[in-house]
């Protein structure tokens, strides 16, 4: 732990000189992300002509931007990396080092999030230029927890992908199973359309499911859709799902690991 | 011409046969064209829940638009896609040289490299949505219309294909373009959407800059029979020149290739 600790800042570095260094893949991967700024054109076009549900054109406009501003900082690709250095064998380069693999590639992906701050910002900033402050919560305990609450989605997402990738040490590829993972994302997650919108039972099961947590709960949340208490109890929510997923992962990683046989190296 | 089309079936058999390997992906594959086919009507069934139509579309036919879409992307992932990738690890690894040698055309031999036919089930399942879109609305389309949008898709697929020679020649510049791809599939996603859903800068980008409007847009309007035919034109004439100018591009771009290994 302490090991860890003190690597740390090391590790942060690294990940950090890295996400500079390919600042032109990065880019083009964060472009990528651009379906809530098409499902936000497709549903301006539906609202044109009077509110759905409770959602004017701006109200769609303030959701899917805060929507991608969530997506934005809460990328993970561990998942492919963990796929491939296992059926590559490098992993066992990693393993031989005194960190945990798993802290070395969070904090890979910690290190890049200034550099996705520096992307997100600006789409946050317009669109509280755009929109004015109306779509935003006052509330200054809601606005002090939204980092809180995004962190908490991405260690969700970071997590969930590595047991993923952790499928790997017994079948040959662990990606498709993924798309799987990230089609019902999609859905369950608010990020193609909002979860009000659904049929109520899809509504019901989200309340079950990590998905929610990923992203509508940190959008509805900073849109000004949650009352304090109805954020404080999905908070809760979030974090037991942050444990539970930490208990998978490392549990996965521990079994895996045991049958794992690097080939070459 | 002869020994071209001689050579795609040797290609093509080979590509059979490997895949013929993994028989239990055709069951994988299968199973993942209905959850993706569920998926992608599930936002569908949303935005219709609310209105009848949407930017000029009913349900009916925005389900001929989503079937297109389904189909086009089979054929992406199917045909265009895994050949594209393989060169973009020739150029990376320097192995293109052995291509280079052979011959025959490069751009021919690197485009037919390799097939992935179990997406043949998508193409499939996007020609069932299309005609579960036709049997709802009670009609049938007729033989102008159908190879009238037949026509449509043969530029469609010559577009695809065009853009992504041109994603893969970019490989030749700054070699690291699987995100790239990544992003052109990202892109395309807003093809199952009809084209006029987008106003401005979109429709723009979605029209002219990279024509998702041409591969399913169009020729679900001319199955729908709602296509002005100076549009067909159009259509015909941009992807020629799309065609042209992606085979000047590649030749540019080997031309400017040095081996990585040597």
């Amino acid at each position: 732990m302490r090991r860890t600790l003190r690597a740390a800042p090391t590790l942060l570095r690294v990940g950090f000189s890295e996400a500079v260094a390919y600042r032109v893949e990065f880019l083009v991967w964060l472009l990528s992300t651009n379906m809530p700024l098409v499902m936000l054109a497709l549903w301006s076009a539906v609202a044109r002509d009077g509110p759905v549900g409770r959602f004017t054109q701006a109200d769609f406009a303030a959701y899917y931007l805060a929507a991608l501003v969530v997506r934005l900082m809460t990328g993970a690709w561990v998942v492919w990396e963990l796929n491939f250095e296992i059926r590559q064998g490098t992993l066992a380069f990693r393993m031989l080092r005194p960190v945990h693999p798993l802290v070395a590639y969070a904090a890979e992906n910690v290190a890049a999030m200034p550099v996705r701050l520096a992307v997100s910002l600006p789409v946050a900033l317009l669109a509280l230029w755009i929109l004015g402050g109306k779509h935003v919560t006052h509330d200054p305990l809601l606005l002090a927890l939204f980092p809180v609450t995004v962190f908490s989605a991405w260690l969700i997402t970071y997590l969930a992908m590595a047991a993923v990738g952790c499928l790997a040490f017994w079948f040959e590829s662990a990606t498709s199973l993924f798309d799987v993972w990230l089609g019902l994302f999609g859905i369950f997650s608010g990020y193609l359309v909002p979860l009000e919108l659904y049929p109520r039972w899809v509504n019901d099961v989200s309340w079950f499911l990590p998905f929610r947590y990923m992203l509508a709960f940190p959008v509805e949340l900073v849109t000004g859709g949650l009352t304090r208490s109805q954020a404080l109890a999905q908070l809760g929510a979030q974090q037991a799902f942050v444990l539970l997923l930490l208990g998978v992962a490392a549990g996965m990683w521990r079994l895996g690991t045991r049958r794992f046989a690097a080939f070459g190296g | 011409m002869v020994r071209y089309l001689r050579l795609l079936a040797v290609q093509f058999r080979a590509s059979l046969q490997t895949s013929m390997q993994y028989r239990i992906d055709f069951l994988v594959q299968g199973a993942m064209s209905f959850f993706w086919m569920a998926w992608a009507v599930v936002p569908l069934l949303v935005v219709y829940g609310t209105r009848d139509r949407v930017a000029g579309w009913d349900f009916d036919q925005a389900l001929v638009v989503m079937g297109w879409f389904l189909a086009m992307k089979g054929v992406l992932e199917g045909a265009v896609n895994p050949s594209l990738a393989s060169v973009v690890e020739h150029i990376r690894k320097g192995t293109l040289d052995l291509v280079l040698l052979k011959p025959a055309d490069a751009q021919f031999l690197v485009s037919t490299a390799k097939f992935a036919p179990w997406h043949v089930v998508d193409v499939a399942a996007g020609a069932g949505v299309i005609a579960w879109a036709f049997s709802r609305m009670g009609t049938a389309p007729g033989l102008a219309r159908v190879s009238s949008a037949l026509l449509l898709t043969l530029c469609a697929v010559a577009v695809l294909y065009s853009l992504w020679i041109l994603v893969v020649s970019a490989a030749f510049f700054v070699v690291k373009v699987d995100n790239l791809s990544f992003l052109f599939l990202s892109i395309f996603d807003a093809a199952r959407w009809p084209v006029s859903v987008f106003t401005g800068f979109w429709r723009f980008l979605f029209t002219v800059v990279v024509p998702l409007a041409l591969m399913t847009t169009f020729p679900a309007e001319a199955l729908l029979g709602r296509i002005r035919p100076l549009a067909v034109v159009a259509a015909v004439a941009g992807s020629l020149a799309f065609v042209a100018s992606a085979r000047v591009v590649w030749l540019r771009a080997i031309a400017r290739y040095t081996s990585a290994s040597s």
